[in-house]
C-alpha cells in the first residue's frame, strides 16, 4: 500500500492577511513603511517578469507602428516593379510582396490600422460596459433584467457571423470596425462588472458609507468600482487582443478592410496563396508573427495586472 | 428531469423569436435585392413594382411575421444566389460541418481533459510547464493563421523538402476524387482541418480543465480520500475527475457557437463546402434567403448543444438531478 504525501497545502487562514503583512513579510527586519496604493500596484506589477516584458513589447509596437509615418523605412505602399521580390535582405528586412513593397514599411502601416481597431475597441468597450454594468448591478431593476435578455441572446449566435453582416452594412473601414466590435464587446465587460458590483456592494464599508450619508453616485464611483478595477483592467486588455483578432480575421475572410488600407489582416489575405511555397513564407510569417506577438503580451499583461491589482496574489 | 428539459425548451423559444426578428431586421435592412435593378432605363419604376411584388414595402415587422410564419411551416424559401431550395442547401452544407464539429469535439475534450488533468496531478513539473506554454500561444494563435501555418509547414513544407509525390495530409476538401467513406484518405483530409477547429478550444480548454482538477485535488473529500489510504489512482480518477469535469461542460456548452465561428474560418481554408462556406458565399452575395435560415438553423443547433450540456451536469453530478 502507498501512502501518499499529503500534498495539500496548509489551508489558507480566516482572516486574509493584510497589505502590510504581506509587505513587511517580503523585507524581513525592515521598518513598516506606509506605501501608496500606487506604490504597492507597481511593487506587484514589476514583479510579475512576463508582464513587463509584455508591456515593453506592447510600447515597441505602437511606437514603431504609429510612428510608421517617420520610422518606416520606405513610403507606405510604395510599389517597385523593377526589383524581383524576394525574402528578407539588407535593404528589406521583412523581405518585399509581389508588388515590390518592402514588407517591414507595410508591416508598420498595417499595425497602425490593427492596433488603433484593438486599443479603441477596448476603451469604448469598457467605457460603456463600466457605465451599464455598474447600473445593472448596483441598482438591478429593469437594466439588470435587460442587461441579462440582451446578452442572452447573442450567446445563441455566432459572433463571427454577426461582426460579418454588420460590417456589411456599416461599410468596410476601420471605423465601422470600431463602432461594430466596441458594440458587441461592451456587454461582455458589462456583466463582469455587474458581478462585481453585486458582490461589493452587499460587503460592510459599503453600508457604512450609506450610514454616513453618501449619495448612491458617490458609492458607487468612489466605493465600489476603485473595487472592482482589477477584473475591469483585465477585460479591457482581453478586449484589445479579441479586437485584433477580430479585425484580422474577417480581413482575411475578404469581409473587412480592403487596400488601399492596410491591416495586419490585409496582409495576410494578400499573402493567403504565399503558403502553397516555401520560399514566399515569410510574407505570411511576419505580420501573423506581429498578431500573435501583440495577442501574447496583452494577454500576458492582463495577467501581470490581474496579479497587481490583486492586494492577496502571492508571486 | 424531463419537466426540466421542458422548462428549458419553452424558455428558449422567445429568445429564439427575438434573435429571429433581430437577424431578420439586420440582414434585410443591409442588402438591398432590388439594387441591380437601379442602373437600368426606367429604373425607378421597376425597382417600385419590383419592391411591391417581394413586399418590402411593407413594415420589417410585417415582412418578418411572414418570413417567419413560412419557416415554421418549412418553406425557407428559394436562394437568390443559385435558385435552389434553401432547405436543400443547408442540409447538403450541413453534413461536412457536422463531421468536422463531431471530430473536432471528440479530438478536443480528449486532448483538454489529457493535458488539464496531467498538469493538475503534475503540477509545476516540466511537462505542466511546457502545456501551459502552448496553450498561451494556443490561445494568441487567430484560428486562420494557425490554418495559413498548418498547411505552410505540415503540408508544403514536406513536399518540397523530401520532393514527396503528394502531401502527407491533405488541405483541400474532405475526401480526394473518387473516395469516400471512413479510411486513410479520409483521416488524411480531416487532419488539418479538425486541428485548426479545435487549436484554441483545447488551449482554453485545458486550462480549464487543469483550474477545476487542482481545485477538486484540494478538496476535504480528496484528503480524506488519501488519508485513508485510498491508492493514487483511484484518487485521482474515481473521487477527483469526475467532479472536475463539471465546470467543463459549462464551458464547452457556452464556446459551441465559437466553435461554429471557426467553422466558418476552418472551411474557408481548406475549402470544404459545409455550413460555414454557404454563409461566407450568402454573405458575399447577399443572398437573404440563405443568411437567414442559417442564423435560425444555428442558433436552434447552439440552444440543443446547451441543453445536452445541461443534461449532462445530471449525469456528472447526482445533486444536481433532483430538479
Amino acid at each position: 500500500m502507498t501512502i501518499s504525501p499529503p500534498a495539500q497545502p496548509p489551508t489558507p487562514p480566516t482572516s486574509a492577511p493584510t497589505i502590510a503583512d504581506a509587505e513587511l513579510a517580503l523585507v524581513p527586519g525592515a521598518e513598516p513603511v506606509a506605501r501608496s496604493n500606487w506604490q504597492l500596484f507597481r511593487r506587484r506589477f514589476l514583479r510579475h517578469k512576463l508582464a513587463v516584458v509584455a508591456i515593453l513589447i506592447l510600447l515597441v509596437l505602437i511606437v514603431a507602428c504609429f510612428g510608421a509615418g517617420w520610422l518606416a523605412p520606405y513610403p507606405k505602399n510604395q510599389t517597385n516593379l523593377l526589383i524581383t521580390p524576394g525574402g528578407p535582405s539588407a535593404k528589406h528586412w521583412f523581405g518585399t510582396n509581389p508588388l515590390g513593397q518592402d514588407m517591414l514599411t507595410q508591416v508598420m502601416y498595417g499595425g497602425q490600422i490593427s492596433l488603433k481597431i484593438g486599443l479603441a475597441v477596448a476603451f469604448i468597450s469598457t467605457m460603456v460596459g463600466v457605465f451599464v454594468g455598474a447600473l445593472a448591478g448596483y441598482y438591478g431593476g429593469w437594466i439588470d433584467q435587460g442587461l441579462s435578455r440582451f446578452t442572452d441572446l447573442f450567446l445563441i449566435v455566432p459572433e463571427l457571423a454577426i461582426l460579418g453582416v454588420a460590417i456589411q452594412r456599416l461599410g468596410r473601414t476601420d471605423n465601422a470596425f470600431i463602432i461594430v466590435l466596441a458594440g458587441l464587446g461592451w456587454m461582455y465587460i458589462a456583466r463582469v462588472v455587474r458581478g462585481q458590483v453585486l458582490s461589493v456592494k452587499e460587503k460592510e464599508f459599503i453600508e457604512a458609507a450609506r450610514a454616513a450619508g453618501a449619495s448612491s453616485r458617490r458609492i458607487i464611483v468612489r466605493h465600489i468600482l476603485p473595487n472592482c478595477i482589477g477584473p475591469i483592467m483585465v477585460n479591457a486588455t482581453l478586449a484589445i487582443a479579441a479586437a485584433v483578432i477580430a479585425e484580422s480575421t474577417l480581413t482575411y475572410l475578404g469581409l473587412g478592410l480592403q487596400p488601399p488600407d492596410t491591416s495586419w489582416g490585409i496582409l495576410l489575405n494578400q499573402a493567403e496563396s504565399a503558403v502553397t511555397s516555401t520560399s514566399t513564407f515569410y510574407l505570411v510569417l511576419f505580420p501573423g508573427l506581429m498578431l500573435i506577438l501583440t495577442v501574447l503580451a496583452v494577454n500576458f499583461l492582463g495577467d501581470g495586472l490581474r496579479d497587481a491589482f490583486d492586494p492577496r496574489s502571492e508571486h | 428531469m424531463l419537466i426540466y428539459i421542458l422548462r428549458r425548451i419553452v424558455y428558449s423559444v422567445p429568445v429564439l423569436v427575438v434573435a429571429s426578428f433581430l437577424v431578420f431586421w439586420g440582414v434585410r435592412t443591409t442588402y438591398d435585392p432590388t439594387a441591380k435593378y437601379r442602373a437600368s432605363k426606367d429604373g425607378a419604376r421597376i425597382v417600385a413594382q419590383k419592391r411591391k411584388e417581394l413586399g418590402l414595402d411593407r413594415p420589417v415587422f410585417t415582412q418578418w411575421w411572414t418570413w417567419f410564419n413560412r419557416f415554421l411551416h418549412g418553406n425557407l424559401g428559394v436562394s437568390d444566389r443559385t435558385n435552389d431550395h434553401v432547405w436543400k442547401m443547408l442540409t447538403r452544407a450541413m453534413w461536412p460541418s457536422l463531421q468536422l464539429m463531431f471530430w473536432g469535439s471528440v479530438f478536443a475534450l480528449a486532448l483538454a481533459i489529457g493535458v488539464g488533468v496531467y498538469s493538475a496531478v503534475k503540477q509545476y513539473s516540466i511537462g505542466d510547464y511546457a502545456f501551459t506554454g502552448i496553450s498561451y500561444v494556443g490561445i494568441a494563435m487567430p484560428t486562420f493563421l494557425f490554418g495559413l501555418l498548418a498547411i505552410a509547414l505540415l503540408v508544403t513544407l514536406p513536399v518540397t523538402q523530401f520532393h514527396l509525390s503528394e502531401p502527407i495530409f491533405f488541405s483541400v476538401g474532405l475526401h480526394s476524387q473518387g473516395q469516400s467513406g471512413l479510411n486513410l484518405d479520409y483521416l488524411r483530409h480531416l487532419a488539418l482541418p479538425v486541428l485548426t477547429l479545435t487549436v484554441q478550444s483545447v488551449a482554453v480548454w485545458s486550462r480549464f480543465q487543469r483550474a477545476s482538477m487542482l481545485d477538486v485535488l484540494n478538496a476535504d473529500y480528496v484528503r480524506t480520500a488519501r488519508a485513508k489510504g485510498v491508492p493514487q489512482r483511484t484518487v485521482i480518477f474515481r473521487h477527483a475527475f469526475r467532479n472536475a469535469l463539471i465546470p467543463l461542460v459549462t464551458v464547452v456548452a457556452l464556446d459551441s457557437a465559437f466553435l461554429i465561428g471557426g467553422l466558418v474560418i476552418t472551411e474557408q481554408i481548406f475549402s470544404i463546402s459545409g455550413m460555414g462556406r454557404l454563409f461566407l458565399e450568402a454573405l458575399q452575395f447577399g443572398d437573404v434567403p440563405v443568411l437567414l435560415a442559417w442564423f435560425l438553423v444555428v442558433a436552434v443547433f447552439v440552444i440543443v448543444f446547451n441543453l445536452i450540456a445541461d443534461m449532462l451536469y445530471g449525469v456528472l453530478d447526482p445533486r444536481i438531478r433532483v430538479r
